[in-house]
């Protein structure tokens, strides 16, 4: 066991607990610098989504996470940011310059939806996120003069002063940079006032407004941060897939991020990176099972001699090559999540770090939350 | 000067008249007990001095200001702070946090400022978290310092509440209910604390209350309502024995 002995108040606004847990941060630091030295490229690519997820996560963590503000739409925040350095881009603007104006407009977008949302709550807010993210989509495909429609549009290579940035290790060293910065803001945000604010809106308007936290304002900037922060991944997102079509900035991509909070553990910044390793690596990982495990079952066969193993090694494999699959297998995760660990796999974490650091007098009831009755009439 | 005074103070809500013309006034440095029977309107009037329902008619004088159409977020930086009858905390924070939160009123940093945590923000965390610390000390809060709200005991909870509101630095205290919940023991606790709060911090106090012992132990005035409309003020011994107001308990 390990006791923390706290000396000053300084220890509890530090950005790492501890020398023991800055130590850890900084070998995951250097175990990202050198992972392109040895991964091949592929590798290297997929894992370059890790880090563009991982600032979507964070956007919707502050905004849904943090604030409790629900959004169907985030995705067109996304779109608003790619389209937006992708046309900039195009027209021989700086890459700085063209991603200060994506993330710009982003925010504007952000600060235009978050207006009515001062009015709504809960499913309401969803659904009126929900219309904006559709609406964004349907301009995405009919403002052919900027997006090209359904022709698409093609995203050119980052060059930031001179240096191209477009081989896949230099964009990973830029996104995981990127990210780094976000979390980094993010946490000075979460540690200060605006933070605070934040979480006592999600947990009780009533009791924020009469401690001195305007709603209004609070519940806008959650929503301008939370869009500018989506503008700069919208921008990284156009670099990784090098062409925009309005049919990637769906409803079911908004759908596929709320998701990434949710599994990776709601009002944790470690969520919003549990769920982007979720959510960037669950297909790569499928898409190599429905090709290895066949493989494997059917030498396995071959060894022993029993056809049956190389038989259910054909269905497992076929039955990853069916369409829709990968959604039905994201689904079942959350449904499982929601069902099994509402704390997402941040809460796994943190139970399994408490285990051994209090082992072997680790209690299983310490996370059992009691039923409690007592809230029958809030104030509305 | 008024420090405090409602002049007139009444609310629909549809056809019913929740609070109906109600006039009393505080003292500085006086605790003041309002109590009535359920659906005497006590909470609404607090909610209406604390700005969350805007008063049909009358006024609200704080300090010699007009208060009735000031924004709820403004009441607090004003020195006015509240508890909730049904404990209002911020339950997936910490107790430290929620009581940090309560500093907001006093906060000088900006968004760019807090974002790049300058110095600046450094300092007034600490500072905060020192206004906070003598908080804890005065209550006794020290184990819980980093429990989060979902993980304690209501009674805890509820000197966490009383806890948030004298973090703000208030001038005011409402305290809705207090001693609802609370077992005996507990309840003489917030006796003892209600007297300190008077008497050390020089906080005046506006209370809603049921426990007719605590009522009487520590109100210097008492105004008793019905229906909405005020039935006596004085000292508790005054009201408890004043016809009205046992005809409102008791019925006849």
């Amino acid at each position: 066991m390990r006791f923390l002995f706290k000396t000053s108040y300084e220890q509890d606004i530090r950005l790492f607990r501890d020398r023991v847990a800055a130590g850890w941060y900084a070998l995951l630091a250097l175990a990202v610098v050198l992972l392109p030295t040895v991964l091949s490229g592929y590798y290297v690519g997929e894992i370059t989504w890790v880090f563009i997820y991982g600032i979507c996560g964070v956007s919707l963590m502050v905004l849904v996470g943090y604030t409790g503000l629900l959004s169907l739409g985030h995705a067109a925040f996304l779109g608003i940011g790619a389209y937006a350095h992708a046309y900039f881009l195009h027209h021989g603007f700086p890459w700085l310059a063209s991603l200060g104006l994506a993330i710009l407009i982003s925010t504007v977008c952000g600060i235009v939806v978050g207006l009515p949302a001062l009015r709504m709550t809960g499913i309401y807010l969803a659904i009126a996120t929900l219309a904006f993210g559709v609406i964004i989509q349907e301009v995405f495909t009919r403002w052919e003069s900027v997006t090209h429609g359904f022709a698409g549009m093609a995203v050119e290579k980052p060059v930031i002063f001179g240096i191209p940035l477009g081989s896949d290790s230099a964009f990973y060293y830029l996104c995981a940079a990127l990210l780094a910065v976000t979390l980094w803001l993010t946490r000075n945000l979460l540690r200060a006032p605006t933070g605070r604010a934040w979480i006592a809106i999600r947990d009780s308007e009533i009791a924020a407004q009469s401690m001195g936290v305007n709603l209004a304002v609070y519940k806008s900037i959650a929503f301008a941060y939370s869009a500018a922060l989506m503008g700069l991944a919208g921008a990284l997102f156009a670099h990784k897939i090098a062409y925009l079509a309005p049919d990637i900035f769906t409803i079911l991509l908004s759908i596929q991020l709320l998701l990434l909070v949710i599994v990776g553990g709601l009002g944790s910044l470690h969520g919003a990176v549990f769920g982007a390793v979720f959510v960037a690596l669950l297909p790569p990982i499928i898409a190599i099972l429905r090709d290895s495990i066949p493989a494997t079952l059917s030498d396995v066969a071959g060894t022993t001699g029993i056809a049956l193993v190389g038989t259910v090694g054909r269905v497992i494999g076929d039955f990853l090559k069916k369409p829709g699959v990968e959604a039905g297998i994201f689904g079942l995760i959350l449904v499982l999540v929601i069902l099994l660990e509402p704390l997402g796999m941040y809460g796994r974490w943190v139970k399994i770090k408490l285990y051994f650091s209090t082992f072997p007098l680790y209690k299983r009831n310490t996370f059992r939350r009691q039923k409690s009755y007592m809230r029958s009439e809030r104030l509305r | 000067m008024t420090f405090f005074a409602a002049e007139g103070l009444t609310i629909n809500f549809g056809g019913i008249r929740a609070v109906d013309a109600v006039s009393f006034d505080v003292r500085q440095g006086e605790v003041f007990t309002i109590i009535g029977p359920n659906g005497a309107g006590k909470t609404t009037i607090f909610n209406l001095i604390s700005r969350i329902y805007d008063p049909t008619a009358g006024r609200l004088i704080f300090e010699g200001r007009d208060i009735t159409r000031v924004p709820p977020h403004r009441i607090a930086a004003m020195g006015i702070a509240r508890t909730f009858q049904n404990i209002e905390l911020f339950e997936h924070a910490t107790l430290l946090d929620n009581l940090l939160l309560a500093r907001h009123a006093h906060k000088q940093s900006g968004f760019l400022g807090e974002m790049l945590f300058l110095p600046s923000v450094r300092r007034m965390e600490i500072e905060h978290r020192e206004a906070v610390e003598k908080v804890i000390d005065f209550l006794d809060l020290q184990q819980y310092r980093d429990a989060y709200i979902v993980n304690l005991p209501y009674g805890v909870r509820k000197v966490t509440e009383l806890a948030r509101a004298l973090c703000t630095a208030p001038k005011l205290l409402l305290l809705d209910e207090p001693s609802s919940g609370l077992n005996v023991e507990e309840t003489e606790d917030m006796a003892f604390w209600i007297e300190d709060i008077q008497k050390l911090l020089g906080i005046t106090i506006l209370m809603v209350e049921h426990d007719m012992k605590l009522v009487s132990a520590v109100s210097d005035r008492v105004l008793a309502l019905n229906y909405g409309q005020p039935l006596a003020t004085g000292t508790p011994q005054e009201v408890q024995s004043h016809p009205e107001v046992i005809r409102a308990y008791l019925g006849g």
